[in-house]
């Protein structure tokens, strides 16, 4: 356990110094991209890996809270009211979201959340009076929190990290707390649960709403990093990518969605600078991790090399128990 | 009065195109228990093979109807494909059966920009059908007909597949209660790959006949997926009627959004569905809650 505490300081030594040990506003971009994306993997991680709800629509609603910042500063709120009004459209919208898609579970809940995920798509390509349709919406200034301007890559990175690091505490807590266990209850067993007296239904409205605040935190850093948000933020291929940082890295973790932010921004941003062809190539790891290593790709290389480990060892036996047989 | 005939004449065209597609979604849905999340693709994937054929992109200059079959039967065929060497491998796993038909759906968007380039092709509609009919004060191109007729004769084609013949009654069996099916002999997995080829042939068809009104452009499967879905969650899946029906329902709400309310059309048609879903969740005329 102490080794892990050790590991944890080593990680945030390391986050807390990196514009200074990889120099380059380049780089330091990259990595805040990863920490609020993260953010977002972690917010879907609630619903597809600890309550068992896949949703395919979560694009949708991380524009909802993009476009409502967006309108705000355009209108000429102040950045503070901006977010505020920002974070109430989007709990009130993911409130809507899930009271209509939990209607279901399974499957059905894919279908409804990506018909949902769609129809936002459709509002802001074609409200152009209220989103700029295609030519999207431009965010002009980053905000100062206590007159500390964020215009700088170094200042929003350290700005990203303290909002992933509690936004890390708020989901680690929330797992660990009675309200994390009932919710894991009733994604393995939720009739049992029911019987148990636990309101399936509601724990599980509880953690879209908390799925959806979490979006919410990191949609509000996206805008502020792009400074701009087009209809293609809400496409089904945005919400496909964060599903694919989830279920890569490994659903129902603490770990593995930041781990698979980090390997699809890298992939990213390093591939779509030879390549071209980026969709192409996230299908093709979509189907790859699901049909080869479904439970993620850590957890499934560790389980690929045992089984290889094992194989070479029963080979082994096999080989001897023959030599012992002739002998 | 001849705007809302014209309007009304359209919506059932588009109606006709949608339970083209759709018709197979549902039944993929009612047998297979998943969305089939490649079926926007596999209708823009027929209507790119369809026009360039039409179009004579490759040397090779075919007749509409021949490009129409050609693109179908290749459609059709990648749709087996994908099925027994893909999903397949993941039996009885729905999770990861849909997660692969969205990753095979962003392969496919990938490759027809790859081929066929990001500017729009448009199909010339078939000489023969290239007139207009006059009906009374209404004046409405042949080719719009002809797409409700044909959206008839398939929809009488495939009530007969499925309610006269022997492969028709296995399938119904199979949307009913797959396990029991296997238990008297019913091979549910060699049905699964006939239904996929026939649901993906029907979108291919539908690409191309959709071709001349709709254009061929990329982000064409994004626009048609999502009308889909809305079809089945409205009609209810497995069910023939059921898409009939919704497809009808979604080209009037859809036209007369369009017209009436061209920066809501996408939201007004989350209305019937808000409605299906919260009064009768298994769809209009579904047999079970997806």
């Amino acid at each position: 356990m102490s080794g892990r505490y050790f590991a944890l300081g080593v990680v945030i030594v390391a986050l807390a110094t990196l514009p200074y040990w990889m120099t380059g506003v380049y780089y330091v971009n990259v990595a805040s991209q990863i920490l609020f994306y993260a953010i977002f993997a972690l917010g879907l991680n609630v619903l597809v890996g600890y309550a068992g709800l896949v949703s395919l629509g979560h694009a949708g609603l991380f524009g909802v809270t993009a476009y409502a910042t967006g309108y705000m500063l355009q209108l000429g709120y102040g950045h503070p009211v901006a977010i505020l009004v920002a974070l109430v459209v989007s709990v009130i919208a993911m409130a809507m979201y899930a009271a209509l898609s939990l209607r279901s579970t399974g499957i059905g809940f894919i279908m409804i959340t990506l018909a949902l995920g769609e129809i936002l798509w459709g509002l802001a390509y074609r409200w152009i009076s209220l989103t700029g349709g295609d030519n999207g919406l431009s965010v002009q200034t980053r905000p100062a929190p206590f007159g500390y301007s964020l215009s700088d890559a170094n200042a929003f990175y350290y700005a990203t990290l303290i909002v992933f690091l509690l936004s890390l505490v708020a989901i680690s807590v929330f797992v660990r707390s009675p309200l994390g266990a009932a919710l894991k209850g009733t994604r393995d067993q939720p009739r049992r649960m029911n019987a148990l007296g636990y309101h399936v239904w509601g724990i599980r409205f509880i953690a879209c709403l908390f799925s959806g605040l979490l979006t919410a935190v990191s949609a509000i850093l996206f805008v502020y990093y792009t400074q701009f948000i087009s209809p293609q933020t809400l496409a089904l291929t945005s919400s496909a990518e964060v599903l694919l940082m989830v279920i890569s890295g490994g659903a129902g973790t603490l770990l593995g969605p930041i781990f698979g932010a980090g390997l699809v921004v890298v992939v990213k941003t390093v591939v779509s600078g030879f390549i071209e062809r980026w969709n192409f190539l996230l299908g093709a790891i979509f189907v790859a991790i699901v049909i080869l290593m479904p439970e993620g790709l850590v957890p499934g290389s560790v389980r690929l090399w045992r089984l290889a480990w094992r194989k070479r060892e029963s080979a082994a036996t096999v080989v001897s128990g023959g030599a012992e047989a002739k002998s | 009065m001849t705007f809302w005939l014209v309007l009304t004449a359209n919506s059932i065209t588009f109606g006709g195109l949608l339970f083209l597609l759709s018709a197979g979604f549902s039944l993929i849905f009612g047998l297979m228990r998943i969305p089939n999340l490649t079926h926007g693709s596999l209708f823009m994937l027929g209507a790119y093979i369809g026009a360039t054929f039409v179009i004579g992109m490759f040397g090779v200059k075919l007749n509409f109807w021949l490009a129409a079959v050609l693109a179908t039967l290749s459609v059709a065929f990648l749709g087996a494909l994908a099925e027994r060497f893909l999903l397949r491998r993941l039996p009885g796993d729905q999770l990861a059966q849909v997660l692969v038909t969205l990753g095979l759906s962003f392969m496919a968007a990938d490759l027809c920009l790859i081929v066929w380039g990001g500017d729009p092709l448009s199909v010339a509609t078939p000489p023969e059908l290239a007139g207009f009919a006059r009906l009374g004060v209404l004046v409405f191109p042949n080719y719009r007909l002809a797409i409700i007729v044909i959206a008839a004769i398939v929809a009488i084609a495939l009530w007969l597949l499925l309610e006269r013949t022997r492969l028709g009654a296995m399938i119904r069996a199979g949307v009913d209660d797959p396990d029991m099916a296997r238990v008297v002999g019913i091979r549910v997995s060699q049905l699964f790959t006939i239904v996929f080829a026939l649901g993906a042939g029907l979108a291919a068809f539908a690409g191309i006949i959709g071709g001349p009104i709709l254009s061929v452009y990329p982000g064409l499967d994004q626009d048609m997926l999502p009308l889909a879905l809305v079809v089945v969650i409205l009609g209810g899946t497995g069910s023939l009627l059921g898409s009939f029906v919704g497809s009808i329902i979604v080209g009037f709400i859809y036209n007369f959004g369009q017209a009436l309310l061209p920066e809501l059309a996408y939201f007004v048609l989350f209305l019937p569905m808000l409605l299906v879903l919260l009064l009768r969740p298994q769809g209009l005329f579904g047999r079970h809650v997806p």
